[in-house]
């Protein structure tokens, strides 16, 4: 247990009696007393608050920067606008992810990548062997930076008496700088919940002031800390990936219905060739989403996805869903069995259940 | 966490509360319903269905995770809750209450080698560490 890494706000899930779980190699709050479907249901009609401290900043800074990152990335880092955000991925020559990353455009010379917690250490090692050929510096300023995200319907009311910048002015999907009851900090108009919301980005050594800020400035709108539990449930209704289930380092960002970030018109980057090939042959697997058939079936990560007695394919992640109210889930499946309506058999402890294949995302809130 | 003493336990957190006219309850302990969270449905014996000393009878899936339930002493299901199919999240709130599962008519002596009380709050307490 002494192993495992902690954020700047372990004491303080503590103090709240949060249940602690190991987040990939993380000491992290899975719940709150509140419980998961409560802090499910926070976060889509209120506001709740999360400790996301343990994903990982690089900056990347030169000359070359948005070359360098148009190569690396699939999406197009030249289109992209300062101040503007964009979901992408690190592949590799395959079409597979070492992960997927926000990038934020704070020139066409400085980049930050928002990567994932559980692999900030392989990211930073990839960008920097890449980076060796271009006139880019590099750097890994996770350690240094806290960050917590603020998401729900309400987080514009609970952020604004903070902030002196006019959030209303930051449209989703982009950034920008202000100050925080008067320290600097960085706001990104993004989140894992497929709610409106915001992730402050903050010194790490300020991050229990800007979390106690938050709580205080919440009370009003009966704001919760919220956990990885209900985060999961969310990103899921949402269709949002999960690195290590929906992608990894042998689903390609096709397989994974993801062609809307791979941008093949803007000339190579690294893992082009094998998506050119897999477009034009056409993929082999599919991401799809699924529904139950009944109530007391529920798929559960890694569930094999069967055809006559056979294995097909993979359950990537599933659960009870608490906003749609029924039992919900991706999987991997063979192109034949993709399209919308196909019933497909999951295997639930040894027995085939019914389930149908349906369009995700399985919830998208109202504009 | 105390325990009902007049209750006995299974090392996997299933509880059985003898009612004195041959009949015992079944549920699953607060200790369990703490470690699951979330409940979102119970798996039910039927009733007429006869079960032997640690048998499995059925599941409770929480939203993270499912566990697969024993019987803690032979017997035949008599009765089972029918409010946790719209209302599992009573095994949460008050699982020796509300939140029983089922009811057995016991089949001999009730299993010896259940714990008591304070015997499970001991082993409970050694697991948490």
């Amino acid at each position: 247990m002494s192993d495992l890494k902690k954020t700047p706000l372990n004491a303080v899930h503590r103090a709240l009696g949060a249940k602690m779980v190991d987040f990939g190699g993380w000491d992290m709050p899975v719940q709150y007393p509140t419980g998961i479907i409560n802090e499910h249901h926070v976060v889509r009609t209120k506001v709740g608050l999360f400790d996301v401290s343990h994903m990982g900043e690089i900056r990347v800074k030169g000359p070359q920067a948005m070359a360098f990152l148009n190569w690396l990335t699939p999406n197009n880092v030249v289109t992209l606008k300062v101040n503007q955000i964009h979901y992408t991925g690190l592949l590799m020559e395959n079409g597979a992810f070492v992960d997927d990353l926000l990038l934020h455009k704070i020139s066409d010379e400085e980049f930050l990548l928002v990567v994932n917690a559980s692999n900030v250490d392989k990211d930073f090692a990839w960008i920097q062997q890449h980076a060796a050929k271009w006139d880019v510096v590099v750097t890994n300023e996770s350690d240094a930076t806290g960050q917590v995200a603020l998401q729900g319907p309400k987080s514009l009311e609970v952020l604004q008496p903070l902030m002196d910048i006019n959030l209303a002015d930051i449209k989703y999907y982009w950034f920008a700088f202000g100050n925080f009851k008067g320290m600097p900090v960085m706001i990104a108009r993004t989140g894992y919940t497929g709610e409106d919301g915001f992730e402050v980005y903050c010194p790490a050594d300020k991050t229990e002031w800007v979390w106690n800020e938050l709580m205080e400035s919440g009370k009003a709108h009966e704001l919760a800390p919220t956990g990885l539990g209900c985060r999961n449930t969310l990103r899921l209704e949402a269709k949002m990936a999960l690195y290590g289930h929906e992608i990894d380092d042998q689903i390609t960002a096709l397989e994974a219905d993801l062609g809307w970030i791979v941008k093949l018109q803007k000339g190579e980057f690294l893992g082009s060739a094998t998506l050119q090939g897999q477009k034009d042959n056409g993929v082999k697997r599919l991401l799809v989403g699924f529904r139950m058939a009944e109530k007391r079936d529920i798929a559960r990560d890694g569930f094999p996805v069967v055809l006559n007695g056979e294995k097909v394919g993979h359950v990537t992640s599933a659960a009870p869903s608490p906003t749609c109210g029924y039992n919900l889930g991706l999987a991997l499946v063979p192109v034949e069995l993709s399209a919308i309506g196909t019933k497909i058999s999951i295997e639930i402890r040894g027995k085939a259940c019914e389930a149908e294949v349906v369009p995700t995302p399985f919830y998208k809130r109202a504009k | 966490m105390s325990f009902p003493v007049e209750c006995k336990y299974t090392k996997n957190h299933e509880y059985l509360k003898p009612l004195g006219d041959g009949t015992a309850v079944i549920g699953i302990t607060h200790y369990a319903q703490e470690a699951l969270g979330d409940v979102v449905f119970v798996q039910l014996p039927e009733v007429g269905a006869s079960f032997e000393t640690g048998e499995e009878f059925g599941t409770v899936e929480s939203v993270k995770t499912v566990s697969e339930c024993y019987l803690p002493t032979a017997g035949e299901v008599v009765a089972i809750n029918e409010e946790l199919e719209a209302h599992p999240e009573y095994v949460n709130e008050d699982a020796y209450g509300k939140g029983w599962m089922f009811k057995i008519k016991l089949t001999g002596d009730i299993n010896a080698e259940l714990l008591d009380a304070a015997a499970y709050q001991a082993f409970v307490e050694s697991e948490s560490h």
